[in-house]
């Protein structure tokens, strides 16, 4: 957090001021060990065994908070009898499916509901990431559920929680993460210790966690341990995720991803959503509790945003004219379809996926193989560049007088020449004025957009093709200003906020939303934005004026709430936990949810209501369920839909590992998404032979001194002189083993790439005892590539493309490699050695690592190093 | 009549330096127990000021590719990896299957490398010393010998682990060297007590560089002028609080009055004793030192040499008066002899 | 200015009638540092911002002189910052007056070996022009058991998260309305 979020740890410095202990778990020492209480150097990729053993170190001495645990979360739930574990099935849950490597979720069910509520099966669910739409929702579920508020019921989840995690013992830990036991219980003494009625502890994580093949079972096992804990909805606890750009919150909200549309309404499906009703119930679930009952109210008034006028009642709001997904259409899939040349033009908006993307020499190829290019950036970034400066110049696999991709850079405007909303890590929108004008050429997004919208649709004006309805009759006039004409930014946000169709007063609320065309609202969960037609997200009160959760700056959704879930920080009467943690409460002489927050909750149902039996959608919120946006209104310990490897957290190894796996058979995650594609080379793991040719742990992140791929660090010199060439981290132990010296130079190699980076021997990274066996890392900056002011090979062109089954991301924080000393080879050379390697590890012909290995026994073949 | 301290000893300097009511003496106090080394404080100065590059070649020095203050860095941050507890932590290799530490001999490859700094005498090779101190212990073992690094087996593993990172910056002496010897007046003493360099003045004589004690002012090598931190003097002017101040993330540079950050840094080498590390310590803040106090003063969790720092700074003109005396007295007594010899002559 | 107003200027006379004896402080004090002050104090105007580099949200100042940025820190109102910004943050007026921003277009034709110079206006309706060709040529109405696409998998888009809110809403309105499906960002990533 101090390497990547410095600011952001003012407030950890903050705590520890005020007594709070700092744990900070890292492949290596960073500039955040050095200031934490303790440093727990981890094996990457095993996350998911020492959050695990913190679980069990919970449940097996019952430090879990009872009173929240059995009223706020779904432990006491009853399972139905078909669940079968991973612990009777070497690492797999029932219901796996071998054909598809997915699983069917019907046996992972709540007892007595029926059958599980989705119209999608499992691998629908994988190829369009279904995952991303639970991001302000749980997955959809029944309301009504058997429980058994002693927890003792073999088949509740708290029963079935204490036996999945029964194996992640402390020796287990150990073994796995290469984490000493005496480590180990200090983390879990120290964060049970600190949670409770009086105390809260908080997880914060990096979005490093997200880019592994099993990335959203880690952020499940997180947000596990904080259930139990009670640190859930309450100030100082939660799990925080540290997002690394500027306004990557809100580009899931208001997405740019093809799975999903404004308010992580999912994007039709050619087969589950023919028709407005079908597309709306499957968001809804007719009989589902919580706020997403509504899903009718969103849907139609993102319709009518979008299609203004010509979307009536009678036609469906248009829903006919949205394009409809038939699998995966994602980024890494995009890139292989380049390749394979099947895609004409690509539109790259402030993005450098030569540098910043897993697979670089896949990327430049891709681009190297198109129609044609639209780099809008406010430097000249590799991704422009490719056809002239790529590492593949060199090996002649790209040569500009064969390349017919056709190149259009265009400047794009910086953040202080136009005005707009960012949404921070905490969903907070934040407002900025525009300062001056952009220079030259540059334009924002927002123009570009506009106007080759503008253009488009001139030109189609005439046309009476179908297909061009959706163009022509889209909402599209927005009022320009300025010698630029730049449309302007607040009349879009008042149209994301949503307004009154006939009176064209803004929305307060997304309660205001009506499903019958009279309001039209962009994006429900910012209704509020734009209250009052007052510009929310530009308010500066200052922070020393106002109460600590500054409710006052800027806009934070859902409806101005800094802390979701909130209600939890009552108990179930509606009282605060305890004087010290009092954030939102009950008043009774009032009749309402009163607090320094909004309350998350509607504010006069009372925490004694109690809905009838059947009732659905708001109503069928009980007065005392937090989790108003469950189909429950628990917090899930265990998922019983919607988490397609499994409803709880396994340790897999990454997929590139050089152990076997110490828990379980299974080996990597039974259900990641595989690319098989001539390009996609992987290294291989045991249990397949000639794992030991790349028998190092190779992982990536950032130095505060940069930013991701470089495009706006290695341009600017008083930061490219801080950190001015690739280098890579090694442990003196390795440097002994592999004959590096320091500030010497060395090659890592994988069967994709070979990069080379200056060396740093530092005590700051350790070899890790790992299943009796030493396990080597290194680290590397992700940052570098061929152009700016500083340059270097850059780490991403090391991995290849695996990807966790929920979201679609990428596995690049860990890998395997060989590091070998001196400088990597040039040219055809270059192309051998990778060769070389991939011969020598069996892998010229394509084999993939088999998805299950539960047939293969435990004890690793693959120990000789 | 200048102040008897003028030269040396406790002083308030500005009221010295001719200004009537001036106001309290403005400085840092750099707390380095919460640094990050983020370095936030290099480039907000950098930005304030229009302090070119310094130079773009990888140093070794842990994460410092800055290498020293100099005419182009103003503030400079240092960094020191040691095989020694940090006090407050759990040590963090504990059990871990490592060898002996190698930052020393990391430390002593780095302190061999520079970089042109587009200054002089810049980032020389073998400087900073700071880098070639990591060491076991408090005590500077010398420069390691190079050899292979990581001999060793689990028994003899490294498990504490330390990573110091501390902000350098102009100390803005109470008796300030650069300042006396500065032949132009281009150098001078500003009405919050700190030392600043007039660049309308400075003709490039480079008298100050030799004279620092701390080896901070240095010159900029395509306009011959000597450069150094102003503590902002611009933005004292209205009020505001110098640049790398205002950005620090964690505070560990303070500014304000110099008397109340002194009080301040005594609590907080109180509480870092009170909470397990003994060896919290102040630099620099003593108005009885060797250059009369700092108007920017540290908390340091090692030995000053370990950081780069000189143990015992002296203002290289403390002997100045004894100096001015005894050339005086040579004087009179060769006017004296050469009275007496025209004298005699006469005579 | 008057011959007594410069001798009293004379630094020399200042030291000696002054309360400066021996010339370091007020009598030193050049025209130059008298005439300081810090260029935030003479900005024309102030915009309220937010840094553009990571997810924390940290308040900026960007002031202004003449049209230009000169310079960008902290805000200290923000609850979230308190002033404070990280090294990336405190660059951000060399990032956006980086001599090495493009602030033109530039083009590469196909098989082309160099950079061309190209007019924006026209840039924007050769990209249109390859947009709609790519989109017919792509296209495709329904899929094989007659059930509706309304889709092209020839056009594809990844963009940065440094987008604002408005940018990205655009962004997929018309795409969607274009019926290109393949729009991601750096959120997938």
């Amino acid at each position: 957090m101090a390497e990547a979020h410095p600011v952001g740890f003012q407030w950890v410095m903050e705590a520890k001021r005020r007594g709070a202990k700092v744990f900070h778990v890292d492949p290596r020492f960073t500039r955040t060990s050095a200031l934490a209480d303790s440093y727990l150097a981890i094996r990457a990729g095993t996350d998911i065994a020492l959050l695990g053993g913190v679980v069990r170190y919970i449940l097996d001495n019952e430090l879990d908070f009872r009173e929240y645990v059995v009223a706020y979360t779904n432990a006491a739930t009853i399972v139905t009898e078909e669940y079968a574990d991973t612990e009777d099935m070497h690492g797999l849950f029932s219901g796996f499916n071998d054909d598809n490597a997915t699983y069917d979720q019907a046996s992972w069910r709540y007892e007595g509901h029926s059958q599980n509520q989705t119209t999608r099966d499992s691998e629908t669910q994988r190829e369009t990431a279904a995952g991303l739409e639970n991001e302000s929702h749980g997955a959809p579920v029944g309301g009504e559920t058997e429980r058994d508020e002693t927890l003792q019921h073999p088949r509740c989840v708290y029963q079935i929680l204490k036996r999945h995690f029964a194996r992640y013992t402390p020796e287990m830990v150990e073994r796995v993460c290469g984490i000493p036991q005496e480590k180990f219980l200090e983390l879990a003494q120290a964060w049970t210790e600190n949670s409770g009625r009086d105390r809260t502890g908080m997880l914060v994580y990096s979005v490093g966690w997200t880019q592994h093949s099993v990335g959203v079972q880690y952020i499940r096992t997180g947000a596990i341990i904080q259930l139990l804990l009670g640190n859930v909805g309450r100030p100082g606890g939660g799990v925080m995720a540290l997002r690394g750009h500027a306004s990557i919150q809100g580009s899931t909200d208001i997405p740019t991803l093809f799975n999903l549309l404004p308010g992580y309404l999912p994007m039709p499906h050619h087969a589950n959503h023919p028709t407005l009703d079908a597309w709306v119930d499957s968001i809804a679930h007719p009989g589902q509790k919580g706020f997403w009952g509504n899903a009718r109210t969103y849907g139609v008034n993102l319709l009518k945003a979008y299609w203004g006028d010509a979307a009536t009642a009678d036609n469906d709001y248009c829903y006919g004219y949205m394009p409809r997904m038939t699998g995966d259409h994602g980024t890494y899939q995009q890139v292989l379809d380049m390749i394979d040349g099947k895609i004409k033009g690509y539109f790259l908006l402030g993005q450098n996926p030569a540098v910043g993307s897993a697979h670089g020499r896949a990327q430049r190829l891709g681009m190297a193989n198109l129609d044609w290019l639209v780099v809008r950036d406010l430097f000249m970034i590799e991704s422009a560049t490719f056809w002239q400066n790529a590492p593949e110049i060199e090996t002649g696999e790209i040569a500009p007088e064969r390349c017919r991709t056709e190149v259009f850079f265009l400047p794009a405007a910086s953040h202080v020449e136009k005005e707009g909303t960012f949404t921070q890590t905490q969903r907070l929108l934040q407002w900025r004025e525009k300062a001056v004008e952009p220079p030259g050429d540059a334009r924002s997004e927002l123009w570009f957009f506009y106007h080759l919208g503008r253009i488009i649709r001139e030109r189609l004006a005439a046309s009476t093709k179908p297909r061009d309805r959706a163009l022509l009759d889209l909402a599209w006039d927005y009022p320009t200003h300025g010698p630029n004409v730049e449309p302007s930014a607040e009349a879009v946000l008042r149209e994301i906020n949503g307004y009154d169709v006939a009176t064209g007063r803004p929305l307060a609320s997304f309660t205001e939303m009506k499903d019958d065309g009279s309001t039209v609202g962009g994006c429900w969960i910012y209704t509020g934005v734009y209250a009052d037609g007052v510009n929310q997200a530009a308010r500066r009160k200052p922070g020393s004026e106002q109460s600590l959760v500054a409710p006052e700056w800027g806009w934070a959704w859902p409806a101005n709430r800094r802390i979701l879930y909130n209600r939890a920080s009552a108990d179930p009467d509606g009282n605060p936990w305890s004087e010290r943690k009092r954030y939102v409460w009950w008043d009774a002489d009032k009749s309402e949810w009163t607090g320094y927050d909004v309350p998350d909750f509607e504010k006069t149902k009372p925490p004694s209501y109690r809905p009838e039996r059947d009732a659905s959608g708001v109503a069928g919120i009980a007065g005392d369920d937090p989790f108003i946006l469950q189909g429950d209104g628990k917090g899930w310990l265990y998922a019983p839909t919607g988490v397609l490897d499994g409803p709880m957290p396994t340790h897999y190894e990454p997929v590139e590992s050089p152990v076997r796996n110490p828990l379980y058979r299974q080996q990597a995650n039974p259900t990641r998404k595989v690319y098989t594609h001539p390009i996609n080379t992987l290294n291989p793991s045991p249990p397949q032979e000639h794992s030991q040719v790349f028998p190092y742990v190779f992982t990536v992140s950032r130095l505060t001194e940069h930013h991701t791929a470089g495009g706006m660090s290695r341009t600017v010199s008083p930061l490219a002189e801080l950190q001015p060439e690739m280098f890579v981290e090694v442990s003196p132990e390795l440097a002994a083993l592999r004959g590096l010296s320091h500030l010497g130079w060395a090659h890592l190699v994988t069967s994709r790439a070979a990069v080379e980076a200056k060396v740093l021997v530092t005590d700051r990274v350790t070899p890790l005892r790992v299943d009796g066996r030493i396990i080597h890392q290194v680290w590397l900056p992700y940052h570098f590539g061929y152009e700016g002011l500083v340059t270097g090979d850059s780490a991403n062109d090391l991995f290849g493309i695996t990807l966790d089954p929920n979201v679609l991301i990428q596995e690049s924080k860990v890998g395997t490699c060989d590091v070998r000393p001196g400088r990597r080879p040039r040219g055809q050379d270059l192309v051998d050695l990778v060769v070389d390697y991939r011969r020598r590890s069996g892998n010229l012909v394509h084999r993939y690592p088999p998805m299950v290995t539960t047939d293969v026994a435990d004890t690793s073949s693959d120990q000789e190093a | 009549m200048p102040h008897a301290n003028a030269l040396y000893g406790p002083l308030d300097p500005a009221p010295d330096a001719g200004y009537e009511d001036p106001p309290p003496r403005m400085g840092f106090f750099t707390d380095t127990s919460v640094c990050i080394g983020c370095k936030a404080c290099e480039v907000a100065c950098k930005e304030w000021n229009g302090v070119p590059e310094s130079g773009l070649d990888l140093l070794g020095m842990s994460y410092d590719n800055t290498g020293a203050l100099t005419a182009n860095s103003w503030r400079h941050v240092a960094f020191v990896e040691q095989p020694r507890s940090a006090g407050w932590a759990t040590p963090a290799f504990a059990g871990d299957p490592d060898g002996p530490a190698i930052s020393p001999v990391t430390a002593a490859a780095g302190a061999r490398t520079s970089t042109d700094t587009g200054t002089d005498p810049g980032l020389e090779t073998g400087s900073p010393a700071a880098a070639a101190r990591m060491s076991g212990g408090p005590e500077f073992l010398g420069m390691p010998g190079v050899q292979p690094p990581g001999r060793g087996s689990g028994a003899e593993g490294r498990t504490d682990f330390r990573w110091l990172m501390m902000s350098d910056v102009c100390k803005h002496c109470t008796h300030a060297a650069c300042l006396d010897v500065c032949p132009t007046g281009s150098l001078f003493r500003t009405e919050f007590g700190t030392v600043v360099v007039q660049e309308d003045i400075c003709n490039g004589c480079g008298y100050c560089i030799s004279a620092c004690p701390y080896g901070v002012i240095d010159q900029r090598k395509d306009d011959g002028r000597a450069w150094k931190c102003t503590l902002c003097y611009d933005r004292l002017g209205v009020g505001m609080t110098p640049a790398c101040a205002q950005a620090c993330p964690t505070e560990s540079i303070q500014y304000g009055e110099l008397d109340e950050l002194r009080e301040r840094a005594a609590a907080r080498v109180a509480k870092l004793h009170e909470r397990g590390v003994p060896e919290a310590r102040l630099y620099g803040h003593d108005p009885n030192d060797g250059v009369g106090g700092d108007g920017a003063f540290f908390l340091l969790l090692d030995e000053p040499e370990v950081y780069g720092l000189p143990p015992d700074p002296i203002v290289t003109t403390r002997d100045l008066p004894a100096m001015w005396k005894r050339a005086g007295l040579a004087a009179m007594t060769m006017a004296v002899a050469t009275a007496v010899a025209f004298l005699g002559r006469r005579r | 200015m008057g011959v007594r107003s410069w001798f009293e200027g004379w630094p020399v006379y200042r030291q000696l009638t002054g309360t400066d004896p021996l010339g370091r402080g007020a009598a030193a004090k050049s025209d130059g540092s008298r005439a300081l002050t810090a260029r935030t104090d003479t900005a024309d105007s102030m915009a309220r911002s937010v840094c553009p580099y990571c997810a924390v949200g940290c308040g900026q100042r960007v002031f202004v002189k003449d049209g230009q940025v000169s310079q960008i820190e902290g805000d200290p109102d923000s609850p979230i910052s308190r002033g404070r910004l990280c090294p990336k943050g405190a660059a951000s007026k060399s990032l956006v007056t980086s001599p090495l921003r493009q602030t033109t277009v530039r083009y590469r034709r196909p098989y082309g070996t160099e950079w061309e110079d190209l007019d924006l206006d026209t840039a924007l309706n050769m990209i249109a022009d390859r947009v709609l060709a790519a989109r017919d040529e792509t296209w495709e109405d329904v899929d094989a058991e007659g059930r509706p696409l309304n889709r092209t998998l020839g056009i594809s888009s990844l963009g940065g998260a440094t987008l604002d809110n408005e940018e990205n809403y655009l962004i997929k309105k018309l795409f969607t309305a274009m019926g290109a499906l393949q729009i991601e960002n750096q959120a997938r990533i």
